[in-house]
């Protein structure tokens, strides 16, 4: 049985499961944005096709951020604390990311949706990657001193391993954003986005196994966790040959959930490798923190537990709605609200 | 020392900011959902065009809203990590909860009523609307829950040399948020109500679309003179409150250096002078104060230097005493903004009932429109109040703001999020005003079809549904 912290582990683990599958592929639909689309027309589907999900999907990071908080105040104060700079850069992106779907098309001139475009393009980009960044630091582990203060230097947020992280966690929420597209979109738009996918696949799958050899030179992890770490691996290697297939043979749908499992698993292997720390010091062993040093007091723990079982049933039930009544494709012959 | 005074002034501008705003978010989500109810209930295609027209304004606002919310929530973590090791406990529950509870709710049902306009039928577009609406006054419920702990601390115990809570019942039903709250979403509904009947009154004066303004004029008003009046209610509750659990913030917001003679005369005027811990050039009205801290004309209210010689008994030696000329101007200013959108309001309301909007003098307009500001001041003074009035202390009696602060974050680094915050705020008030004042200019028929922007064939689909 878990214990509560122990659980609460698990559930911010899942927030930031959901939040890479979810605000993943509107992160990867921002991207694509400045090279898929070819025309105004075609730019204004693949924004509106995210439009009314990308908020929602963006609440996962914050509730992600809400829960660490409330049940591991020590981790949400050192980690938050300690990546100061990276987070200040999140925080603008983010900013900038969230008016410029509702701004862009307010105004029909060239220009402002031309500035607005750079916007949606460098935050989505850009998002992932230090994201990718900050969750490859945390594997690898960071100077945490014995106060639980984290006083990271340059190198030790930004190195070979970590930029490696946020390639890959960029690629992939870039393929999954053109499956997302070939899923909602029609015509030529959709074969491109197909056809990107596909010449994505090789080199994508190339930088995963690197960083999986890296990962497993660089880091404790297979050392501590190595035995579920290697079944992981396999299921993720098998999404992946499953999702290269479906793309093959257009079952779109499928092949954007196939490669949904591999960002599952692949935010999961980061949290199963920490377990059960929450941070790894790269000063001394002794200073790692743990699930069960960083969390709130047993009551805290319960009353959320039973707030959180009671919520995220509608949460759930509600956000697939929304999916579902806007499942239609989008075409420029339609009313596009952004 | 120094990235401490620049974590308070980021706190301080980002959080004032974000306030802006979140009113107009809470107010506006609510009256347009009042429209959006009466073209689905009475079939009057105007009252869709004015959703869909405030909407527009709404909408622009909500954006920003949303976004510099983001970053109140990852500053506690970032900048005052100590306070967020010591309260996470009892703090992080409510921003948790309001996460789970009312972002999903208001994010979700936004995105359902922008993009479902033509593809929902017309009591699931509206029931989109009001779950937005209610899952915005469900956040401002749980950040004020978590808010009110800071001024009362209740439900917890110290553990560890941490706040562990160990009663959430009495953190959600802390007196303080029972009157903080309704206060809050009264001066929503007010902030929000003075915008419509500003941006009405200035078309009334430029007589563009005067039906369509006359209408939310009428509606506008009434919603601003019972947030105007229900807001002074509830703040007189507060003040009871205050005296009680803040006495310290209720001193220096009086300016009221001894304890008062019985009964309490109010202070509506005075030079400070907070070194020499006196006050020159008073104008005080007899048994006010009374009143407003213990609902009667009797009762003499303690002054600040009783309380800080009470406080260093109990907490030791120190200085428990807030910035007492900003506590007290602020606390003068809302009241002063307050009065004056209650007598705007009511005069308003008298004109609409009487049919008379049309006869309106252009004075009064010009001073509704310039009204729009009105509650916005009361806004910002009232959180002024209320968050410097409590200083030294970021919890109340438990933990001071200067123990609060990050201690692994540099002066450098403070400065460099404080500048980076400044300049995308700065260009985001730029950029929200121009499309606020491009989307009024055009009114309410372009704005209507603004939407479908220079698309023939769009233009077509659309009115062919709607």
């Amino acid at each position: 049985m878990l214990s509560l912290n122990e659980l609460w582990f698990v559930l911010v683990g899942v927030l930031f499961v959901g939040f890479f599958f979810l605000e993943g592929f509107d992160f990867g639909v921002g991207m694509s944005t400045k090279f898929l689309a070819k025309t105004e027309g075609e730019r204004r589907v693949l924004i509106n096709s995210i439009g009314p999900f990308w908020d929602a999907n963006e609440v996962w990071l914050l509730t992600a951020g809400g829960a660490m908080f409330a049940a591991f105040p020590h981790w949400y104060a050192t980690l938050f604390s300690g990546y100061y700079v990276p987070l200040v850069v999140v925080l603008l992106l983010l900013i900038g990311r969230g008016v410029s779907f509702e701004y862009r098309s307010k105004v029909n001139s060239e220009k402002w949706k031309k500035n607005w475009d750079n916007v949606i393009f460098t935050s989505s980009l850009l998002v992932p990657f230090l994201f990718g960044v900050v969750f490859a630091g945390l594997l690898k582990g960071l100077p945490v001193d014995k106060n639980m203060e984290l006083n990271a230097g340059l190198f030790d947020m930004v190195n070979l391993y970590t930029v490696t992280g946020g390639v890959v966690v960029t690629i992939l929420c870039l393929v999954h954003g053109l499956m997302f597209t070939a899923l909602k979109t029609t015509g030529d738009l959709q074969d491109r986005a197909r056809s990107l996918a596909k010449r994505l696949l090789v080199p994508l799958a190339v930088l995963l196994l690197l960083f999986g050899a890296m990962t497993f030179f660089m880091t404790d992890a297979f050392k501590v966790r190595g035995g579920i770490l290697a079944v992981i691996l396999v299921l993720g290697i098998a999404a992946y040959v499953i999702a290269g297939a479906l793309m093959n043979k257009k079952r779109d749908g499928w092949a954007f959930a196939m490669i949904g499992v591999v960002i599952v698993l692949a935010i999961a292997s980061v949290f199963t490798a920490l377990f059960p720390n929450v941070m790894i010091s790269s000063i001394d062993p002794a200073y790692n923190m743990t699930l069960y040093q960083a969390s709130s007091g047993p009551y805290s723990l319960k009353i959320m537990t039973i707030v959180a079982f009671t919520l995220l049933p509608f949460v759930l039930g509600y956000q697939i709605w929304n999916y579902y009544v806007f499942k239609k494709r989008l075409s420029e012959k339609e009313h596009l609200e952004y | 020392m120094e990235a401490l005074l620049l974590a308070r002034l980021q706190f301080a501008a980002t959080t004032v900011y974000h306030f802006f705003f979140v009113p107009l978010s809470i107010g506006l989500a609510f009256i347009i959902a009042i429209m959006e109810t009466i073209y689905v209930v009475k079939g009057k295609e105007e009252y869709k065009d004015m959703a869909k027209f405030w909407g527009k304004l709404f909408l622009i606002n909500f954006a920003v809203g949303v976004v510099t919310g983001i970053i109140q929530e990852f500053q506690f973590g970032m900048n005052w990590s100590d306070y967020s090791r010591f309260v996470g406990d009892v703090f992080g529950a409510p921003l948790a909860v309001e996460a789970l509870l009312a972002f999903f709710m208001e994010s979700t049902f936004i995105g359902v009523w922008i993009f479902g306009w033509n593809r929902l039928s017309k009591k699931v577009h509206l029931a989109a609307i009001w779950l937005t609406s209610i899952g915005t006054a469900l956040s401002a419920f749980w950040i004020l829950a978590a808010n009110s702990f800071m001024q009362h601390p209740v439900g917890y115990t110290i553990n560890n040399g941490r706040a562990e809570m160990n009663d959430f019942l009495a953190v959600i039903t802390n007196g303080q948020v029972l009157v903080e709250y309704p206060h809050v979403l009264f001066a929503s509904l007010a902030t929000s109500a003075f915008l419509i009947t500003g941006v009405s009154a200035w078309k009334l004066l430029k007589k563009q679309d005067v039906d369509f303004f006359k209408k939310s004029f009428k509606l506008g008003v009434i919603f601003g003179l019972i947030g105007s009046i229900m807001v002074a209610v509830v703040g007189h509750w507060q003040a009871q409150y205050l005296v009680e659990t803040q006495p310290m913030k209720m001193a220096a917001s009086e300016g009221l250096w001894e304890t008062s003679e019985d009964p309490a005369p109010w202070t509506l005027f005075a030079v400070i002078d907070p070194a020499k811990q006196e006050n020159s050039a008073e104008i005080k009205i007899p048994g006010v104060l009374s009143f407003m801290a213990y609902g009667k004309f009797s009762g003499s209210v303690p002054g600040i230097k009783d309380i800080q010689a009470q406080y260093e008994e109990t907490y030791g030696p120190g200085n428990y005493i807030p910035p007492v000329r900003t506590t007290f101007w602020s606390f003068r200013l809302m009241i002063l903004a307050g009065v004056l959108m209650i007598i705007l309001s009511a005069y308003g309301t008298y004109l609409a009932a009487k049919n008379k909007l049309g006869q309106a003098k252009p004075w009064f307009l010009r001073a509704m429109f310039l009204s729009i500001f009105l509650p916005h001041i009361a806004n910002l003074t009232g959180w002024i109040m209320t968050e410097i009035g409590r200083q030294p202390w970021t919890v109340q009696g438990l933990m001071t703001t200067a123990d609060a602060v990050s201690p692994s974050v540099s002066g450098p680094e403070v400065l460099f999020s404080l500048l980076a915050f400044l300049a995308i705020y700065t260009a985001l008030m730029i950029v929200m005003i121009y499309l606020f004042v491009r989307v009024i200019k055009k009114g309410p028929k372009e704005a209507a079809q603004d939407d479908s922007l220079n698309d023939p064939f769009d233009r077509r689909e659309h009115h062919a549904v709607s």
